[in-house]
């Protein structure tokens, strides 16, 4: 039990300290595209619990991820300008005062603390309403889609406070550091690798607790749970909200950066896009999602500027493909690999049960 | 206090996009509650209307309305029809994967669409009988403009769910259609060809999208993304309307087009849409499955 669990860790480990170690084999580019796919992992991670345990789609994670981007943004907005002076998109709107709920954002402690509570907030109240009342699984989609929907277009309209469709950028320090600088690169790329083993692990925990298990018996017969004296909508409002923090998280590391955001990164297709990360990746599987993450948006960014005619075509085709013929992803196909590797070589003649070690049990009663 | 004329204008307004809703969301409401399949890909078919009606103004610019609206209706169940045939089917019993591989076509249909037309999106010009509209110079509604376009489309939704109610309500195939909606496994073991009903209401729900983009060609140039700026409302009128139920997608319809025009009248655009998300919402937790439910005693559904 004990070794079977450290074996089981250990990859993550191993990988994280590779993580931690890229600016050394990485070039100032590479090193920021990693520090903006680990940050979107951490996302995709709170999809892979929303999603591949829960069961219920989310189609508006982009609305968690604005959320913590912009609390951030703001905050840099403010702390680049010298005191009692307006964001320069709003001097060219003509608004004349900083607006009420812009002021607490120059506090760079409140900010930190919005990056997480605003999105928890926000993904506990739509969460206490859609999953208390027995909504289906289809229409919970079809509502945070709706969402994003409006945060998007909201974002875009109010254009004198929120920097309409080019959104918040041009950021000069964090917390006193100038962002340009190398030292602050470093910091905030040891930040963003620690943040997501952070995330990682909490996720690994959560799913090997008795809510983790719960939150997936709601997915695979949630009548069943009702009937062994389980209410499912506590186990499904706290993944919900647990992934709207982790998409606020990546939505303000994602800012740092990228050094920018805008309403094009929360709307509706964003939010699509966050999903199909994870469903390649594999939906029930955390480092599924990671890698995922990591190889769709290295392809996008290799391939959507070289072949932008292609790319959708290439990107609906992988979907469809993903759906059909893999539906647990990348995770899974390994996952079925593994499997196969493992199988007894010789004809079954007497049953390899007594001397199996736990580990392989579980992968294959998992799968 | 806004006057009473400039009201009634958005009235009317407000009803004429209940119509595109209402045509819009249709075939997503027929298909959902047969199937339990939510099709992400509606709103290209949606715009394969809108441009084919645009192909029909090329071929033969006198008559772009009564040789296009067939084209699209006709073109796009065949396409809703090939998607249904290629993938839908496949995927029966995977609602939420189905909304997923659906959406990978719409970005393929989507691409297509910019590489075929010009990506800055193509005019079609409504004909010379649809360029008025009605205007009242005198007496207590003297301003109020109906604009003959927008009253074709109103007749035109009007017409499409008359013609359903009677293709639901009078006809052999509608029997069918409804059996399988209440009972599918029942339906078949009493003979109806599910598979049958399955593709035919595909097929003409997505014909009905066709109908759809035809009429929104007449207001704005058809571009690659009109689809997806209209089915999104459309998803929220078949979740307020209720599964598959023809009254309760004509009610939502007309509510959420009203309520939206009304709404931008007092608020900005972008407002009145958080509202009316807002409001859908706050809809469900009194009546969660929709204005008008199919009374079910089954305790496992979609």
């Amino acid at each position: 039990m004990r070794r079977s669990w450290v074996l089981s860790v250990l990859p993550s480990i191993v990988v994280f300290i590779v993580l931690l170690f890229a600016p050394l084999y990485l070039g100032a580019y590479n090193l920021m595209l990693s520090g903006r796919f680990l940050s979107l992992g951490i996302l995709a991670m709170g999809i892979v619990l929303v999603w591949g345990y829960a069961g219920v789609l989310p189609l508006g994670q982009g609305v968690f991820f604005g959320l913590g981007g912009y609390a951030l943004a703001m905050h840099l907005k403010l702390a680049a300008l010298p005191a009692g002076e307006l964001p320069d998109f709003m001097q060219w709107n003509g608004v004349e005062a900083l607006p009420a709920w812009w002021k607490p954002f120059a506090s760079p402690e409140f900010a930190l603390a919005a990056v997480v509570v605003v999105p928890g907030l926000v993904a506990l109240a739509l969460a206490w309403l859609v999953f208390r009342r027995r909504m289906t699984s289809v229409y919970i989609a079809l509502i945070t889609q709706a969402l994003a929907l409006a945060f998007a277009t909201l974002l875009i309209s109010r254009q004198g406070t929120t920097g309409g469709f080019n959104g918040l950028t041009d950021f000069q320090t964090l917390f006193g550091a100038p962002l340009g600088d190398e030292r602050t690169r470093l910091w905030l790329h040891v930040a963003t690798v620690g943040l997501a083993a952070l995330a990682y692990y909490l996720a690994r925990t959560l799913a090997a607790t008795q809510a983790g298990r719960l939150v997936r018996a709601v997915r695979d017969g949630e009548n069943r749970v009702r009937f062994l004296g389980y209410s499912p909508a506590p186990y499904k409002i706290l993944v919900f909200v647990i992934a709207g923090v982790f998409a606020g998280l990546g939505g303000a590391l994602h800012t740092l950066h990228a050094g920018v955001i805008t309403p094009e990164a929360v709307g509706v297709v964003p939010s699509i896009y966050m999903v199909v990360w994870v469903a390649i990746g594999g939906r029930e599987s955390l480092p599924g999602a990671l890698v995922g993450t990591v190889l769709v948006n290295l392809a996008k960014d290799a391939l959507s500027s070289t072949w932008p005619n292609a790319w959708p075509y290439l990107m609906g085709a992988v979907y469809i493909g993903v759906v059909r013929a893999m539906p647990r992803g990348l995770a899974g196909v390994v996952e079925s690999a593994a499997a196969w590797l493992r199988r007894p070589r010789t004809a079954p003649a007497k049953p390899p049960a007594a001397d199996l070690p736990v580990a392989d049990t579980e992968a294959t009663s998992h799968g | 206090m806004p006057s009473l004329p400039f009201l009634l204008g958005q009235l009317f307004d407000g009803l004429s996009l209940a119509s595109i809703l209402l045509l819009a969301a249709l075939g997503l409401s027929l298909s959902f509650g047969l199937m339990r399949v939510i099709n992400m890909a509606h709103g290209e078919f949606l715009m394969a209307g809108g441009f084919l009606v645009y192909v029909a103004q090329q071929i033969a610019p006198g008559a772009a309305l009564a040789f296009g609206l067939p084209l699209a209706f006709l073109g796009s169940a065949l396409l809703g029809a090939a998607l249904e045939i290629l993938l839908i089917r496949r995927l029966y019993g995977r609602p939420l994967d189905t909304l997923l591989a659906t959406w990978g076509v719409s970005l393929a249909l989507q691409q297509a669409a910019r590489n075929l037309f010009d990506p800055t999106g193509v005019a079609v010009t409504a004909p010379e009988w649809l360029s008025g509209s009605f205007t009242l110079d005198a007496g207590p509604l003297s301003g109020l403009a109906l604009a003959h376009v927008r009253l074709f489309i109103i007749a035109l939704a009007v017409v499409v769910l008359l013609a359903m109610m009677w293709l639901f309500g009078r006809t052999r195939i509608g029997l069918h259609i409804r059996a399988v909606n209440q009972n599918r496994a029942m339906a078949a073991a009493l003979g109806v060809d599910t598979r049958r009903v399955d593709l035919l209401v595909f097929a003409l729900g997505s014909g009905i999208a066709g109908l759809a983009g035809g009429a929104l060609a007449l207001l704005a140039p058809v571009t690659s993304t009109v689809g997806q700026s209209y089915i999104v409302d459309a998803f929220l009128v078949v979740i307020l309307g209720g599964l598959g139920a023809l009254r309760g997608t004509a009610l939502a319809a007309l509510l959420l087009g009203i309520l939206s025009a009304l709404g931008e009248s007092v608020t900005s655009n972008s407002f009145a849409k958080v509202l009316l998300l807002l409001f859908v919402i706050a809809f469900l937790q009194f009546r969660p499955k929709g204005l008008v439910a199919t009374r079910s005693r089954a305790l496992e559904e979609a």
